[in-house]
């Protein structure tokens, strides 16, 4: 699996994480270009059916990352997803969901660093861990016909 | 259950209330729900250890509100199931009346939910040893068996949603499922699909899940989705503390701590 690029979706929030990343490209600091970002309000707007859904369409890793606790833009969005990843990675895991293929971080507009950092660490953690086929599987499986008899 | 088939005619005679709902013999030796709107029907109200539908699920149901007060048979889960349901303001105290029957087949009436509320907060909501030994029994497992164990278990599933219609929490109008834009869920039984809904329906019953196996009895193939919601009880339990339905106050998932300890996010 030497060819093997993971594809990684990243939800950020708005105010931290996005501006953090944006800091890394100003600072001209190179990462892996593996990641996708997508920009969310707020950590507390990160559904979990949307992570189920980035694998469910092929992403090999899932990065979610947002304001350090105490530094919400809404005063506490990210501490109730943090009690729900708590619980949802939990499940995950219970149920046999790879949770290494999801790296859960807090990065400030200031930390462009720590964002490249972390986007370097993730892919080549998931590079190692090869593309995610059990779930590809599950999901591009077709639907059997359904029958009457 | 003699008193308690007295009571409720008592109650439908002077008409205190409109519907009493219990439970009556059903088919195959089962008890089904039952709900008596005469005094005559009081008659055919039963108790015994075979009547284990929650039916708290019921209290939630635009037809039996519409019918204004009722009274309702209630174990200890169905006890904690309304709690629940009030403090998410889902019940109206002044119109509801609990025949509650302690673990002794006991008839204990309360005249308001806090006074229900006192009793049910002398038990704690305790995952029993036959289950946290299945439990533990996953946890030993590999990721690689546990993914296997739940696809071979959540493949039969035909989503007919019996789990959740047996389930008292799953009152929403409109379910995520029902939806089709976006179609959060693929409708036919498929294996992406049943992994989905089962994992959404244990989140969102995440602290709020008073653990009566009402989902796993309702299921016809007897999948056990329960272990889910146990799991959901168990981690709620060791992340955030107490785990009691309250009247008043703030839910575990909807609520907390500056402090609230993970080992996971960097």
């Amino acid at each position: 699996m030497a060819d093997f690029e993971p594809k990684i979706v990243a939800f950020v929030c708005n105010w931290c994480t996005y501006a953090g990343a944006d800091l890394t490209g100003t600072s001209r600091i190179k990462y892996a270009s593996n990641v996708r970002i997508v920009r969310f309000p707020c950590t507390g707007r990160i559904d979990y059916m949307l992570l189920l859904k980035a694998f469910a369409e092929g992403a090999d890793g899932i990065m979610v990352s947002g304001c350090h606790p105490n530094d919400c833009h809404y005063t506490s969005g990210n501490f109730h997803a943090r009690r729900r990843w708590i619980m949802f990675r939990s499940l995950c895991d219970f149920m046999g969901i790879d949770t290494r293929r999801i790296k859960f971080s807090w990065v400030s507009a200031a930390e462009g660093a720590k964002w490249a950092e972390i986007v370097n660490t993730t892919v080549a953690s998931i590079r190692e861990l090869g593309p995610y086929n059990e779930y590809k599987l599950l999901a591009n499986k077709p639907v059997k016909e359904v029958t009457n008899g | 259950m003699d008193d308690l088939r007295k009571r409720a005619r008592e109650l439908l005679e002077i008409r205190a209330v409109n519907v009493v709902i219990g439970y009556e013999q059903g088919t195959s030796g089962r008890k089904r729900a039952f709900f008596a709107e005469k005094p005559e029907d009081a008659e055919k109200l039963v108790f015994d250890s075979t009547c284990i539908q929650n039916l708290a699920s019921y209290v939630t149901k635009r037809e039996i509100r519409d019918k204004g007060k009722i009274a309702i048979t209630a174990t200890l889960p169905v006890m904690r199931s309304i709690i629940q349901l009030a403090s998410e303001h889902q019940v109206d105290d002044n119109n509801l009346l609990v025949l509650g029957i302690t673990s002794e087949s006991r008839l204990i009436e309360f005249s308001n939910l806090a006074e229900m509320e006192t009793f049910v907060h002398q038990y704690q909501i305790e995952i029993d040893a036959r289950h946290r030994e299945k439990l533990e029994k996953l946890e030993k497992m590999t990721p690689a068996e546990r993914w296997k164990f739940w696809i071979d278990e959540l493949t039969p599933c035909f989503k007919c949603y019996a789990c959740r219609a047996a389930c008292p929490m799953c009152y929403c109008q409109r379910c995520t499922v029902d939806f089709n834009q976006p179609q959060w869920i693929p409708v036919p039984s498929h294996q992406l699909g049943n992994l989905e809904w089962h994992i959404m329906r244990a989140v969102h019953l995440a602290g709020r899940c008073v653990d009566c196996d009402a989902c796993y009895n309702a299921c016809p193939l007897g999948i056990p989705l329960n272990l889910l919601t146990k799991k959901m009880v168990e981690d709620a339990k060791s992340h955030f503390g107490g785990y009691q339905p309250v009247l008043n106050g703030e839910h575990l998932m909807s609520t907390y701590k500056p402090d609230d300890k993970d080992n996971f996010i960097e």
